[in-house]
């Protein structure tokens, strides 16, 4: 794990989240290869969602998403993810936004 | 969910929403408002600086009540390279009016309170509900929402689209596409609490008098981006923000990116010793006007950053929502009080209301900027502020070279990085796209 990702975690720590637990509200759809896309979204998700596997594939854990909806606009019109927003309060709870 | 059939129903309580509920339910209109944060305002993100003529027009006497952190007297904006910063600031006493014009604010705290002006207005307001789908009838026109809630289906005879830039109801729907990479900025940000004392004294304020830093330069590494520091009452809101298509192709972090502009020399000693409480991130509409969407339909008008109604080139977005929301509770209301049904036809009204307003004729003067700034994202943003820095270095450090020869060493380092057309040219496009 780089130091930014390490950083990001510590940014987010910062923040309240209401986790939808086995909800997940982004999902990566399966693939062998990731597209060139999927791959980018391990560096700029604001959140550090995704992450590359030891396999090569990229993973997401939404735990810490803040909603901004920058794999949406980059990775679904593709087919890469499937995007929603969390259910009706849960998700990422901004105290000053 | 609930059985009665509404006015109108408008989904989002942000800048947008709020503004279109309160307009309708002001005028006696049957509203319903459904929000998918833990209360408004708890989604949304905002530098912010606050539009007081455009809030005045929907609520006159806010000043006494809305949750204000400082009004603005002074703005700067700062060409920055690694190292240095050529600042141009404007400061005026005539900004401490009766009634200042800017106001710096915390959307989740600002949300909240303008929700509340919609309640008392007597909307009725359903927060912790996504909406998952429009309901439209066998012609194709709207006449609903799905919500997550059990039994979640309402119906209305409009419904308002407020959902924000990353509005997935309209694009699933197939009224509008889906914002491209490049018509949209990733922002992320920060705050920073530090006693009051202290903030005042950096930033050279008095009472509730506020500061906003703009910055662009190297600090995108050749990314249409910017950077910003806002003064709020004990806080300061430091952001950076960049096109998602530069951010994919350059494959920066977007933390990596703030963390280098909060260290640099000039912004470092601004925030040195704060508490960060908060980290947020959210998408800026930057396509302007060639990018907005058919606003109206059958059953529908859609309104704020759902539309692209954001003008990045002075950064406004909030006043685009507030005016457009408000624009659009007008022209439902007008329609209603005829008694006439809410078709494609009738809903015009809101199109045209708003064609006449600042909010089309503005985002038309800057509609070829967008795509100017992408394409000479490397001249803007990494070689003319080096070139200035150098230049300003020269005028300024007294080393025994006549100043002649200085001069002539700056022109020629403009000339160098750029040919002498190629400055006309780019000078040109700039005042061509600015008219
Ligand atoms: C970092 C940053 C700095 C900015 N600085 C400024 C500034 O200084 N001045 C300025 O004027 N503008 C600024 N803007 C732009 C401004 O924030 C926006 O233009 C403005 O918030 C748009 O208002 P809106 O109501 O259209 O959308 P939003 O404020 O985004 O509101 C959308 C609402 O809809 C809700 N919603 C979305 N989908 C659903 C659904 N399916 N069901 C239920 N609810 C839903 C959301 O939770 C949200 O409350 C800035 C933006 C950012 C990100
Ligand atoms: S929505 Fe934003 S924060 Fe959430 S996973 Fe996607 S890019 Fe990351």
């Amino acid at each position: 794990m780089s130091t930014q990702v390490a950083r990001v975690e510590e940014k987010l720590f910062q923040n309240r989240y209401l986790v939808d637990q086995g909800k997940p509200h982004i999902v990566v759809q399966p693939h062998t290869t990731p597209s060139k896309n999927l791959l980018a979204m391990t560096k700029i998700c604001p959140a550090g969602c995704y992450e590359q596997t030891a396999s090569g594939q990229v993973e997401i854990t939404p735990d810490g998403c803040l909603e901004c909806g920058t794999c949406r606009v980059l990775c679904e019109p593709q087919g890469d993810i499937v995007w929603n927003y969390p259910r009706g309060g849960y998700g990422v709870l901004f105290k000053f936004g | 969910m609930i059985e009665e059939k509404f006015d109108a129903i408008v989904i989002g309580a942000g800048m947008a929403g709020n503004a279109a509920a309160y307009t309708m339910a002001s005028r006696g209109l049957n509203v319903l408002q459904l929000e998918r944060g833990e209360y408004a305002g708890s989604k949304n993100v905002q530098g912010g600086i606050l539009y007081a003529d455009m809030l005045e027009k929907i609520i006159p006497d806010f000043r006494e009540e809305a949750p204000l952190e400082r009004h603005l007297i002074e703005q700067r904006f700062w060409m920055m390279t690694d190292r240095s910063h050529t600042g141009m600031h404007y400061r005026s006493d005539d900004f401490n009016e009766e009634r200042p014009n800017r106001y710096t604010i915390i959307r989740s705290q600002f949300d909240r309170w303008f929700n509340k002006q919609v309640q008392a207005q007597g909307a009725i307001v359903i927060s912790e509900t996504t909406v998952t789908e429009l309901v439209s009838d066998a012609y194709g026109k709207v006449i609903g929402v799905r919500t997550d809630r059990s039994g979640g289906t309402v119906f209305a005879d409009v419904v308002v689209l407020a959902e924000g830039v990353n509005g997935l109801l309209g694009a699933r729907a197939g009224l509008r596409p889906t914002p491209k990479p490049d018509h949209v900025a990733l922002a992320v940000k920060e705050m920073h609490f530090l006693p009051r004392e202290t903030l005042e004294a950096r930033f050279n304020l008095h009472g509730d008098e506020g500061v906003v830093i703009e910055a662009a330069g190297t600090i995108s590494k050749g990314m249409t981006g910017m950077g910003f520091v806002y003064t709020n009452k004990e806080s300061i809101s430091v952001g950076f923000g960049c096109l998602v298509s530069d951010f994919a192709e350059n494959e920066e972090t977007p933390y990596g990116m703030l963390e280098n502009f909060k260290s640099h020399p000039s912004i470092a000693p601004l925030i040195e010793g704060s508490e960060v409480k908060e980290y947020a991130a959210h998408l800026i509409p930057e396509g302007g006007f060639k990018t907005i969407p058919e606003l109206f339909g059958d059953g529908w008008v859609v309104v704020g950053d759902a539309a692209q109604l954001n003008n990045a080139i002075h950064r406004e977005g909030s006043n685009l929502a507030m005016t457009s929301g408000r624009l659009a509770g007008e022209a439902i209301f007008q329609v209603k009080s005829r008694k006439d049904p809410m078709t494609k036809q009738n809903l015009a009204l809101y199109k045209k209301l708003l064609d006449d307003s600042f909010v089309m004729k503005d985002l038309k003067k800057y509609k070829d900027m967008p795509a100017l700034l992408h394409t000479q994202a490397h001249n803007f943003f990494l070689d003319y502020p080096t070139l200035v820095s150098k230049a300003m270095e020269n005028f300024l450090r007294v080393d025994g070279t006549p100043k002649i020869e200085k001069e002539k060493a700056s022109v020629r380092a403009f000339r160098q990085k750029r040919s002498l057309t190629g400055l006309v040219g780019d000078a040109w496009r700039l005042a061509r796209a600015w008219r």
